[in-house]
């Protein structure tokens, strides 16, 4: 019994020494936790500038987009009674609108793009973040950046659509089909089927006031920067369809802006930029820090999983001490009958 | 402290001295089971045919709901048993509590296999889910990834773990046939390698569980979104696990009059309580390091959440840890009970009532969509009676003792 005493002793500080250090390695790690590196910008980074001091709510982009992408009208139950089914009148993107515009209205609504009694559009679409959450959430790779445009698809043949990318995209993009027995995620994907045909994302094609500009995220941003620097009221050539082509712009008074550009920054920035007249925050853009949360999990993951160590030196530890516990049974076992050669 | 001497009494961790239950298995009770399993199983069909909108009230405000949150974040909280019961025993070599672990391991194995299904149920693109195996889809830095194949491995560790349990009653003849002799040798031999497995892949996803929500950032009330998620999800597995153990053979041995393992689920009470003890620092110590304990007090939706959830983990601590007061049956009942509730909360709260998308969405779930939860639950309980009667899984000299007729 001493002896048996003595070996369970030694056995137990054992126990007590790995699992200590089972448990301090990642935790000391974790303290020394952060996130991972941000991700940058892709070279030939393309994307839009959506104004909405220029925007006039028209919904041509919406219905654009509709038939570029064969998506089917959608009628809102509230709405059924008046527009017969034939209007597409969707309220947000959903699973069957890619894209939307939505209106911000403030007490008596008399002027455009003011907070106060005012009104003002704002449209809904992927933003194409330079490190998306999506992406970093999905377990099966169906969220892709493009290396080169960076735009970010979506692969429904590998997606089993356990919805973590709409849990964890910032800015409830991508969009689930529930009300399909097959349905499937959608978001918008930058038209990148037209793109490969060299032409135009259908929103910025149809946009008639230049307010959804296609361009390359670099020149957008310096056009954004050129109109925040304008003094509001002056007239102004915004540019229409893509930056640096070939349409006739469209002469217009510079918009009151919101000295922000948002997108630029926001969650490791994105690929879409934003001028408003109203607070994005009141346009549904919400107020977000300047890193991505996908680099804070992911900062995490490494630091847990970095090729392994942590889990296979901890996997180590529990088959020593499993099959210390095994064996010590086994040699005490009187009623032992079976005699194998093993745990010797 | 006493040295605990590893007894005899249950000598082979792989060949126990366990006996089945016995007596009938289609009582009352579990033909209402049967029922609602019924009812869920309707529910599940409709869920097939029409989409998961018209059973469920998820959206794509909040496309996590009651499936993935009481079945998959909870419910494998609730199989944790077998895992805690095995760090226990083996890992820390506390044979005393013995034999606690057979039926630890089977409310795991079906705690698990049944998230496994509910998860089955929640997947958009189910057709799609062999993908998760596929290397060339495999996405490692996705969070739910590694739950995924994490949780996938550790249902098959369970099998394997329990697998002696069946072969202890199959008849030779079968045995024979099938060589499953040679099969059980192998696994006396190697089963404390996936006894280690048992004791890691649960350590893993059960942490990851909380690294999920890392993503959700300004989506999450900062009240429970913190960089130390991770740990407080597998502290809380554990005391959950344990806490399963100690509902479960308190439960068992009255309803089939058993002798009682009091003895035992004192001494076991206090190992929880250090826990929640632990996880209260973890809790309110990150809190304060970040500066916003304040925000628990604001007596808003989510100080009120927070508050509750801080209660229930801390009311047990004071039963659980007192000898006296815990060798009372109903007071540890009643502390189990609120520790299994807290960690509970703790979880829901995490992944749906903490969380706000913004835009005015709201989430509260429909009968239907609860009704396939009950189902699943009701389920798993269903076959946790027929494995008990029929195979050995409780302790044998209580078994034998107390068979009901
Ligand atoms: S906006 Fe959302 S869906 Fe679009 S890239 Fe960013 S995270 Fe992905
Ligand atoms: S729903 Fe599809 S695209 Fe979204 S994270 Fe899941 S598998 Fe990936
Ligand atoms: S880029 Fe194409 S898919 Fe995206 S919003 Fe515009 S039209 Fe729709």
């Amino acid at each position: 019994m001493d002896a048996n005493r003595r070996q369970f002793l030694r056995g137990a500080a054992g126990a007590l020494a790995t699992t200590a250090a089972a448990v301090a390695a990642p935790v000391s790690e974790a303290v020394a936790f952060g996130p991972r590196e941000p991700k940058t910008l892709p070279p030939k980074a393309v994307g839009m500038l959506y104004d909405s001091t220029l925007c006039v709510g028209c919904k041509a982009c919406v219905s654009a987009c509709k038939e570029a992408n064969g998506m089917p009208a959608e009628q809102p139950a509230s709405l059924a009674l008046w527009n017969e089914g034939t209007w597409d009148a969707a309220e947000d993107i959903s699973g069957k609108t890619l894209n939307v515009i939505r209106v911000y209205q403030n007490g008596t609504m008399v002027e455009k793009d003011r907070e106060q009694d005012g009104y003002a559009f704002v449209k809904r679409h992927c933003l194409h973040c330079v490190d998306p959450s999506c992406i970093s959430v999905c377990p099966v790779s169906a969220m892709q950046k493009n290396p080169v445009t960076g735009i970010v698809t979506h692969n429904p043949d590998a997606c089993i659509g356990c919805r973590y990318c709409v849990y964890g995209c910032p800015f409830n993009v991508p969009q689930y089909q529930f009300d399909e027995p097959f349905g499937r995620i959608s978001k918008c994907q930058f038209c990148n089927h037209l793109q490969a045909q060299g032409k135009l994302p259908a929103c910025c094609d149809v946009c008639p006031t230049g307010a959804s500009l296609f361009g390359l995220v670099e020149d957008l941003q310096a056009e954004a920067e050129r109109r925040l620097a304008a003094k509001p009221g002056e007239t102004y050539t915004f540019p229409r369809g893509k930056l640096g082509g070939d349409r006739v712009g469209h002469e217009a008074p510079v918009g009151e802006y919101q000295p922000h550009i948002y997108g630029e920054k926001e969650s490791g920035g994105t690929q879409v930029r934003y001028l408003t007249g109203v607070p994005h925050e009141k346009l549904g853009l919400p107020e977000l820090p300047d890193h991505s949360y996908a680099a804070v999990s992911e900062g995490m993951q490494h630091t847990l999983y970095k090729g392994m160590i942590a889990p296979l030196a901890l996997l180590g530890g529990l088959v020593v001490l499993a099959r210390r516990s095994a064996k010590a049974y086994r040699d005490e076992d009187p009623t032992r009958t079976d005699d194998e050669e093993d745990s010797r | 402290m006493s040295v605990l001497h590893p007894v005899a009494e249950s000598p082979d961790p792989v060949l126990e001295n366990h006996q089945p239950l016995g007596g009938r298995i289609v009582t009352k009770p579990f033909m209402l089971l049967g029922l609602l399993v019924l009812i869920g199983g309707y529910f599940i069909l409709r869920r097939f045919l029409f989409g998961m909108g018209d059973v469920s009230h998820m959206s794509n405000g909040y496309p996590i709901g009651t499936w993935v949150v009481l079945d998959v974040v909870i419910g494998t909280a609730f199989g944790c048993g077998g895992f805690a019961m095995a760090l226990l025993v083996y890992i820390l070599n506390r044979n005393v509590y013995h034999p606690l672990i057979r039926p630890a391991l089977l409310g795991g194995v079906f705690g698990y296999t049944l998230a496994g299904l509910a998860v089955m149920i929640d997947l958009g693109r189910y057709w799609n889910a062999f993908n998760l195996l596929m290397p060339w889809y495999a996405q490692i830095n996705s969070v739910i990834f590694e739950v995924a194949l994490c949780v996938m491995a550790y249902i098959t560790v369970l099998w394997i773990e329990f697998w002696p349990a069946f072969l202890e009653r199959m008849p030779s003849a079968i045995k024979k046939r099938f060589n499953l002799d040679k099969f059980q040798v192998f696994l006396r031999r190697y089963m404390y390698v996936f006894i280690a497995l048992g004791v890691l892949l649960p350590t893993m996803h059960q942490s990851s569980l909380g690294s999920v929500l890392l993503i959700m950032g300004s989506k999450l009330s900062p009240l429970w979104y913190t960089q130390w998620l991770p740990l407080l999800f597998l502290i809380s597995a554990l005391a959950m696990g344990y806490g399963v153990v100690m509902l479960e053979a308190t439960l068992v041995q009255r309803s089939f009059k058993l002798p009682s393992e009091a003895a035992l689920l004192t001494k076991l009470s206090r190992v929880v309580a250090g826990l929640l003890v632990l996880f209260l620092i973890v809790r309110i110590g990150d809190l304060l390091a970040r500066g916003q304990l304040g925000l628990a007090f604001n007596f808003d939706r989510y100080s009120i959440l927070f508050l509750i959830e801080t209660a229930l983990f801390a009311a047990p601590i004071a039963i659980l840890a007192s000898q006296r007061r815990c060798a009372n049956t109903r007071l540890r009942f009643l502390a189990t009970i609120s520790l299994l509730a807290a960690g509970s909360l703790y979880r829901m709260n995490g992944y749906l009532l903490a969380v706000n998308p913004g835009n005015g969405w709201t989430y509260f779930p429909s009968a239907p969509e609860l009704m396939i939860t009950v189902g699943v639950v009701c389920l798993e309980i269903m076959l946790y009676l027929i494995f008990i009667k029929t195979l050995p899984v409780l302790p044998g000299r209580t078994a034998k003792a107390g068979r009901p007729s």
